[in-house]
């Protein structure tokens, strides 16, 4: 809500700084958005006449004109289009100065020679004294304005406008009586008060109103007013009030409608009387019924919205917009002045169904003053027949289910308990009262009040201790600690924090990025094959941005091409979040961890081989991660074909009972053609509960008796795997085996086509005694034998 | 025969030019040993008269400690000197870069979730997260935002389907933490929110960390003292903090958290436009309505929550310029918080 500084004055008797005001509002909740000045600074302007206009003789598009300042004549060449004689304008002297902005020093009018002829001074459009942001022309005074006087006296410009963002629950402060009555509570500064005398009645013409929905329209009035003359214009108080608030002059009887919004804060509406036929009927409308409305717009309506009908349609959405057919018009000489009260809740988010939303909804929405509207009604008689003249009739008034008075109950106990300050009750009854709560009942325990018709937001005890804490000032109360219930939670020790899988990332040399969780489809598509139970957005920002993600490899793949279009080539980026799918209408929201390598192994370094990095530098980075997990909490990785990964570099990861934790290997060579990407990307993506999973460790007891190693090296076919290899051995080697590893694999001349060599690391202990050459060696052959009757493998010599 | 003398001069001299220890050893041989050229002398004293025996033994003898004493300072010295060669040939220029990886780094609005959890956690208060596509009661409904409340106005909300939302703040998890749990309550969660939203100040998905203490006797000044001590503790200055009322539908009374400008000290500047103060945190009473929905006994408790924007925050701590760069990932950004 924007509003003159110098209009609320008019309301209320205060000599604040424009600086206490806004901090005043700011700190009651009110909270200022920005204070600019009306116009800009300038001096040396005044009002003055045209008294000759004649064309330039050397230039067509200026005139060379006489100005007069009441006592003096000056001449001065004016470009303005609308210079006319006779006309009043601000008239900049020889020496005034004007304030451009940007610049440090203002602009000073000297005289000047234009196209050669002499020009002393310069007659100013609204927008070079910084009324309006962009104006065409000379701004035309209105003719009372007296010849000579300093244009910022005469227009009144030592005023600055106020806007004010205001949360949904202060609807009472959506118009100027509003705010002085808040600012009067805020300062004890005295509020005007002033009385609308009913204007006198003229004609008895009126129109029968119904009201069919009776919760939803609690109050309607209607008047005629006959024979106006719509070629009047606003006066300029009017005019510039409007401006102040933010709003254009429209003509009278929409700029006195749009006056009583702001000074009151009713909205109302004016239809041409002549176009309304038999009476009103404020109803719901029935379904598929159309309107057009004011701003051209046709819609369809249902019986979700209230309306207001004449005998043979609807004539306009009620608290919103108006409907064109009946509007007013050049040609309309009588019209009908509408002036409800509609309850919240029968026009809240009605507007926002049809993308709309207007000044007189978000107040109907937050609630109007429902005792306001025939003081509202003679506000807008009163203005009309001053400004386009004609005749009243008399107020119709219909009324539906009037809201009761909100009694609320306060427990003065209940203020401490709350605020955590001691307030005594009188206090608390003066602050109550001030707001304009009656008290109804009051005891050594308990106040009763009854809230009043312009505060929607008060209805339980909270919400009056609320305006309490406001009004005595929340800096007012003192900060304490609070001496609650300790509360300790138990550590899930077995589990691995995020965190400490995140500071192993970033130990391994990942960096972590954050990407947006919606991503666009057709990298989704090209990444991970089909759109199969993802989940799109009804109203994404835009199509890239219009799919929630159902992997973190995008996103990855996203931040990867954004570095290495910046010639970052070496690259490591994991993120951890949500993944989004959709299955049978359920949705899965499951928490992962993602990465991605590129390029080579090793940071540059004087020092290194420039190898470039692949599938087993992910592997492994992957197999530290999840040895955070535990020694015994089992891995296996399983070669896999997946969308997206290249069908030979791609494993899918499984815990002990085979059920799959994540997945792993090299972008599918075509994905990254499709992608521009040219060099080969690796990716990895984990379920995060189960990389969090974990057990507490056990202690055993360590054996006293020397280790017995043997090492083995087999050739078998390329193609059997070496995780089957090591099971089988594994589960032949006995029960004090106590370590396993690959230490060389060979493919090459030294062995057939078609095989490989791979050399294994075995380790037996007994915890309680010495093992012997010939048990190692038994176990030793019968390994060596299963090897070759399984995988047909040999000994390599 | 030979004379010890010159024997002597010779083997000295060999001895001197002598350039390995292994020559040295056949020096040894070739004069001390059982066939040497001392012994052959001694052995040859029977031959002499036997009133020169004394004397020419005792010239022989001390001619070998003599030659003794010679080798043993020469070993030394060759052993010093192969030593020394050795170091000065494995001298290395110890200024070339270490071999190493290079380390990643976390991204800065993690640092700050991790940051702002520490603080709260030290105070007791326990981590809870919640899904980030949420149904309309937990977002709207349970905190007392009723379809078609001007409140939802606020939240430029994206939708999955009609009933079905982004989350555009995490008080949800508030929510759920009471639905599913017991009083009292003290938890934050931390988390990604969504708004429809997308400019120079705002983009579509941000983070926020939500707090939530439930108990028997809290009051809004404990709110205060909370908020204030967070936020001093977070920036590690005694910085002024002040409350303005402010709605929320979910708090009653409802307050907004400003602090003074970091940037300026409260003079007023560009980051604060002028005012000094700077709207970091959004607070209050939780509605009691909010707790009856959620099944909290409202006779015996109340609480307060609070919200801040970790983007902002980071911003502030970190100087960072322009939301948008957050998620841009551009390493060379990141790396700066490394």
């Amino acid at each position: 809500m924007k509003f003159s500084e110098l209009w609320l004055k008019e309301l209320i008797d205060h000599q604040m700084s424009s600086e206490n005001l806004v901090e005043s509002f700011t700190m009651a909740g009110l909270e200022v958005d920005g204070i600019v000045p009306v116009a800009r600074e300038f001096s040396g302007v005044i009002v003055a006449e045209v008294t000759k206009v004649q064309p330039h003789p050397d230039a067509d598009k200026l005139s060379l004109c006489e100005v007069s300042d009441g006592t003096h004549s000056f001449q001065v060449v004016c470009g303005a289009p609308n210079v006319k004689i006779g006309m009043k304008a601000p008239f900049a002297k020889l020496g005034a100065r004007i304030d451009i902005p940007g610049e440090d020093k203002p602009f000073t009018i000297k005289a000047a020679k234009l196209r050669g002829i002499e020009s002393n001074g310069m007659l100013c459009s609204a927008e070079e004294l910084g009324l309006e942001e962009k104006s065409e022309g000379l701004l035309s005074l209105p003719k009372y304005m007296k010849v000579g006087e300093d244009i910022r006296k005469e227009l009144n410009l030592e005023d600055k406008i106020i806007e004010l963002d205001l949360t949904p629950n202060r609807g009472d402060c959506l118009g100027m009586i509003g705010l002085a009555r808040e600012l009067g509570v805020l300062t004890r500064a005295n509020v005007k008060k002033y009385e609308i005398s009913p204007a006198r009645v003229e004609i008895s013409d009126e129109l029968p109103i119904t009201i069919s929905a009776k919760d939803s329209c609690p109050r309607y009035l209607g008047r005629v007013i006959k024979n106006i003359n719509l070629n009047s214009v606003s006066p300029y108080w009017l005019q510039e009030k409007l401006r102040r608030s933010g709003l254009r002059s429209v003509d009278p009887i929409v700029d006195v409608t749009n006056f009583v919004l702001i000074e009151l804060g009713q909205p109302m509406h004016a239809f041409d009387f002549g176009k309304l036929i038999g009476g009103i009927d404020v109803r719901m409308a029935t379904d598929g019924e159309k309107l057009t409305l004011l701003d051209g717009k046709e819609i369809v309506l249902n019986p979700e919205v209230l309306v207001i009908a004449d005998n043979e349609k609807p004539v306009a959405m009620a608290g919103i917009m108006g409907g064109l057919k009946t509007a007013v018009t050049d040609s309309t000489r009588d019209v009908y002045l509408e002036c409800a009260y509609f309850a919240p809740l029968a026009i809240a988010g009605k507007a926002r169904l049809f993308g709309m939303q207007t000044d007189a909804s978000h107040r109907y929405e937050r609630g109007v003053d429902y005792t306001l509207q025939s003081r509202a009604m003679e506000r807008a008689t009163e203005l009309l027949l001053e400004i386009v003249g004609g005749t009243p009739g008399p107020i119709t008034e219909a009324v539906g289910n009037l809201p009761k008075a909100t009694t609320v109950e306060l427990r003065f106990q209940s203020v401490k308990e709350v605020l955590g300050i001691e307030m005594d009750s009188d206090e608390i009854q003066d602050i109550i009262s001030r707001l304009g709560f009656s008290v109804i009942e009051t005891n050594k325990k308990v106040l009763t009040v009854e809230v009043p018709p312009y505060r929607f937001d008060v209805s339980i005890e909270v919400d009056l201790i609320e305006e309490l804490a406001r009004i005595y000032g929340y800096n007012n109360i003192p900060e304490t600690r609070g001496v609650g219930q300790q509360l300790l939670s138990p550590t899930i020790e077995a589990q691995v924090p995020l965190r400490r899988i995140r500071y192993q990332l970033v130990a391994l040399g990942y960096q972590e990025v954050v990407t947006y969780a919606f991503i666009d489809p057709t990298l989704s598509r090209v990444v991970l094959g089909s759109d199969g139970g993802t989940i799109p957005l009804q109203n994404p920002i835009s199509e890239d941005m219009s799919l929630m993600r159902s992997s973190l490899l995008p996103g990855l793949i996203s931040a990867y091409q954004y570095n290495s279009n910046r010639q970052r080539n070496r690259l490591r980026l994991f993120e951890t979040g949500l993944v989004f799918s959709q299955s049978d209408n359920e949705i899965q929201q499951t928490p992962m961890i993602g990465g991605l390598i590129s390029g080579q192994r090793n940071p540059e370094n004087w020092t290194n081989k420039k190898e470039v990095g692949d599938f087993y530098d992910i592997k492994g980075d992957v197999e530290v991660l999840l040895s955070l997990k535990g020694q015994s909490m089992g891995i296996r990785f399983v070669a896999a074909e997946r969308s997206g990964f290249h069908p030979g570099q791609c494993a899918r990861i499984e815990d002990m009972q085979g059920n799959e934790i994540g997945h792993l290997g090299a972008l599918h060579p075509a994905a990254a053609i499709q992608l521009g990407i040219e060099s080969t990307v690796y990716i990895f993506e984990l379920l995060q509960a189960a990389a969090e999973l974990s057990e507490i460790p056990r202690a055993t007891e360590l054996s006293k008796y020397p280790e017995v190693s043997r090492d083995l090296a087999i050739v078998i076919d390329e193609f059997v795997s070496s995780s089957a290899i090591l099971a089988m051995v594994e589960d032949k080697a006995g029960e004090f085996l106590v370590g396993s590893r690959i230490f060389d694999v060979y493919q090459g001349d030294a062995v057939l086509k078609g095989k490989k060599s791979i050399a294994l690391g075995l380790t037996w202990q007994h915890p309680s005694r010495t093992l012997s050459d010939e048990e190692v060696n038994a176990i030793i052959s019968s390994c060596i034998k299963e090897l070759q009757e399984q995988f047909n493998a040999s000994l390599r010599n | 025969m030979v004379d010890t003398d010159s024997l002597l001069a010779d083997a000295l001299q060999a001895i001197g030019v002598a350039k390995e220890e292994a020559a040295l050893d056949a020096l040894r041989v070739q004069y001390l040993g059982k066939k040497g050229s001392f012994t052959a002398l001694l052995k040859a004293l029977g031959q002499m008269p036997p009133e020169k025996r004394p004397a020419a033994g005792e010239e022989i003898n001390a001619a070998k400690t003599e030659l003794q004493s010679a080798l043993e300072l020469r070993k030394a010295a060759l052993v010093r000197a192969s030593l020394d060669a050795k170091l000065s040939s494995e001298k290395i220029d110890i200024t070339l870069p270490g071999r190493r990886q290079n380390f990643g780094g976390l991204h800065p609005l993690s640092i700050t979730i991790d940051r702002i959890t520490d603080i709260f956690q030290s105070a007791g208060y326990d981590v809870a997260v919640g899904p980030e596509i949420e149904d309309d009661y937990h977002n709207f409904e349970a905190l007392n935002i009723p379809a078609h409340h001007p409140a939802r106005a606020m939240h430029d909300t994206f939708y999955v389907n009609p009933c079905t939302v982004l989350r555009t703040h995490t008080s949800p998890v508030q929510v759920r933490v009471m639905e599913s749990g017991e009083a009292p309550f003290k938890m934050i969660c931390p988390g990604r929110v969504y708004r429809c939203d997308s400019d120079l100040t705002h983009t579509p998905m941000f983070h926020q960390v939500e707090g939530l203490l439930i108990d028997e006797e809290v009051t809004f000044a404990d709110l205060k003292g909370t908020v204030v001590s967070f936020l001093q503790a977070f920036f590690e200055t005694d910085l002024p903090v002040r409350f303005r009322p402010s709605y929320f539908p979910f708090t009653e009374p409802s307050a907004e958290a400003d602090m003074g400008c970091v940037a300026c000290g409260g003079r007023g500047c560009r980051i604060c436009g002028n005012t000094g103060w700077l709207e970091v945190m959004g607070c209050g009473m939780v509605h009691p309505k909010v707790l009856e929905m959620s099944n909290v006994d409202t006779s015996k408790y109340k609480g307060f929550a609070f919200g801040m924007g970790v983007e902002r925050l980071a911003m502030l701590r970190y100087d960072v310029g322009d939301l948008r760069t957050y998620f841009e990932n551009d390493i060379r950004f990141l790396q700066q918080f490394n």
